[in-house]
């Protein structure tokens, strides 16, 4: 970040509010992937609702950290000009989408895990940050009940859907650690992450009762997503989405 | 009452603009007609998903991918409500699912051309959408109640459609030379097959005198595509655009615009499956419900589970 006179809070906060905004972008743009393509339409409906509310919560968050940062940075060029090594996602959000039963696992983890999050940050300092929470963890809460609901819908369903939860829940389980191990700038915030996981995993495991799954077991965390290192994926998917933005540069749409 | 006096009574509601129920009487082939219409024009708001969908991941800001996605999904809510129309006919969607997916339905020829640039999120918009709305304006008004009713609601979501995606293009057309350049470019190639959206002409229309006499229809194909190259013939000037025909022209006589011969022999390729995309299209719709598949189990499977009382399943 080239800001000359950023006090290293200030610095510690822009990082932590691009970390908001970069993970919603991201699973925004994998739910995104899905539209036209979900297995009925009131499901394809609900999951670019989805994509829609995180995209929503990602331009909210872009637009402050632009005010902070300053220098006529602007919400596009935070999403569209800034390389991967900038980017500083959670690497669950930029994993593919896979089956059904991928997706939904990826965004319960995610949702249950904004949640508390979001809880959290309602009693933050900063008043920007509350606001956002505020608005956003109304969605997150349908966001929660409706993968929720998907979890115990597959995990508790046909033989078939069982399996395939099974196989979602060994994709991901090393990714889930990376959220509750805190960055500098989380710690720097005063995040309590410890809090969020304790809540985290008390849902996720009522809920894997109701759907009859096992919790994930021989856990080892992949991280780095926070600090710009990230998977091979997501080159790609910035590939694709700053496409214009890098073909014309300058150009306004 | 016998078949004779049903069918008076029938027309006759017809005639005095009185809506046709589910539960009404009607002719078979009434019945049927609506459910192809009805069921046509469902699958093309659920493929027309597709040649937008393509853009979602590279809309070029956040704005714009915000506005294309909910646009898109609005129009997955289209079908879902004409699906629902369609079902008071007495048809499944499965069953109009399993018609469209073996090529016994069709949807419109438009989603079988490509959208190749940013620009074609415009065009689509614009000529598109704004197609759409001239033959669904007048669709509010047709006689059987349910589809009347779809229409209704759908209109007051299309007028957002066409407006976004005429400032799409107003914004390229303001822009650098490059994409001035993809604005008429994507004028170009949608203005034709928009044009063929309203169907074949009068005199080659095998259904239109019917639907005309039972109000499926209001106007005819002819008159609607005539108003719809009235309303683009004025607003690609605000765009500093063209459109790409020479013949277009303003009669004085007639008060509507000349415009040149629709090349129907590509219009009956595209509807005969041979598109550019019609492949692709078809398979993706495919693909999309046979990847599925095993979801829907799932869950009526849950729901059986769950409204048996009392059986323990573990
Ligand atoms: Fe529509
Ligand atoms: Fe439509
Ligand atoms: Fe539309």
């Amino acid at each position: 970040m080239s800001k000359q006179h950023a006090s290293v809070t200030n610095e510690h906060k822009i990082n932590y509010i691009l970390y908001l905004a970069d993970s919603t972008l991201i699973l925004s743009h994998r739910n995104s992937e899905w539209c036209g393509h979900a297995p009925i339409i009131e499901q394809d409906i609900a999951l670019t609702n989805i994509a829609l509310d995180l995209l929503g919560q990602a331009r909210s968050f872009y637009q402050y950290a632009a005010t902070l940062i300053g220098n006529n940075v602007t919400e596009d060029s935070l999403a569209y000009l800034r390389i991967e090594n900038e980017y500083k996602n959670l690497l669950l959000t930029e994993l593919p989408n896979d089956d059904w039963a991928n997706t939904i696992l990826k965004q319960f983890y995610f949702s249950v895990y904004q949640y508390y999050l979001y809880q959290q940050l309602l009693n933050n300092s900063d008043e920007q940050i509350v606001a956002i929470a505020n608005k956003a963890i109304k969605e997150v809460v349908y966001h929660v009940r409706w993968s929720g609901e998907w979890v115990v819908r597959l995990g508790d369903g046909t033989a078939e859907s069982h399996q395939r939860m099974k196989n979602a829940i060994e994709n991901l389980k090393n990714y889930i650690g990376e959220m509750f191990i805190a960055a500098d700038f989380e710690t720097a915030l005063q995040i309590d992450v410890n809090n969020i996981q304790q809540q985290w995993q008390e849902k996720v495991n009522a809920t894997f009762a109701e759907a009859t799954l096992p919790l994930p077991e021989n856990i080892f965390n992949h991280t780095g997503g926070k600090n710009g290192v990230h998977t091979e994926y997501l080159g790609y998917i910035l590939t694709e989405m700053q496409y214009l933005q890098r073909t014309y540069p300058n150009a306004v749409w | 009452m016998d078949l004779e006096k049903l069918a008076t009574n029938f027309q006759q509601k017809i005639n005095e603009e009185i809506k046709i129920e589910p539960k009404d009487w009607m002719p078979d082939a009434y019945r049927k007609t609506n459910i192809r219409q009805i069921s046509q024009h469902a699958h093309s708001e659920i493929v027309g998903m597709l040649p937008e969908g393509n853009w979602i991941t590279r809309a070029p800001s956040l704005k714009r991918k915000a506005i294309l996605l909910a646009k898109i999904q609005d129009e997955a809510g289209h079908g879902l409500y004409l699906y629902s129309a369609a079902e008071t006919l007495g048809i499944s969607r499965e069953e109009m699912l399993e018609q469209l997916h073996t090529g016994k339905a069709k949807y419109s020829s438009i989603f079988n051309y490509p959208s190749l640039t940013w620009a074609d999120m415009g065009a689509i918009g614009w000529l598109v959408d704004g197609a759409a709305i001239v033959n669904q304006i007048i669709l509010c008004r047709t006689s059987y109640g349910p589809y009347s009713r779809a229409m209704i609601r759908i209109c007051k979501e299309e007028s957002f459609h066409q407006r976004q995606g005429f400032e799409i293009l107003w914004v390229l057309s303001q822009g650098t030379k490059e994409q001035k350049a993809m604005c008429q470019d994507a004028i170009n190639r949608w203005w034709w097959p928009s044009l063929m959206m309203f169907g074949p002409k009068d005199d080659e229309s095998p259904n239109t005198a019917q639907s005309l006499a039972w109000k499926i229809k209001i106007k005819t194909n002819d008159e609607l595509r005539q108003q719809f190259v009235d309303m683009i013939a004025e607003q690609v000037k605000v765009l500093g655009m063209t459109l790409p025909d020479p013949n277009l022209k303003w009669n004085t006589k007639k008060l509507h615009y000349d415009f040149g011969e629709i090349n129907w022999q590509e219009f009956w390729n595209v509807v005969n499956g041979n598109g550019p995309c019609n492949k692709q299209r078809l398979n993706a719709r495919i693909k999309a419900h046979k990847d599925g598949a095993w979801v829907r189990e799932a869950a009526s499977a849950y729901a059986a589970k769950k409204n048996q009382p009392q059986s323990k399943v573990a």
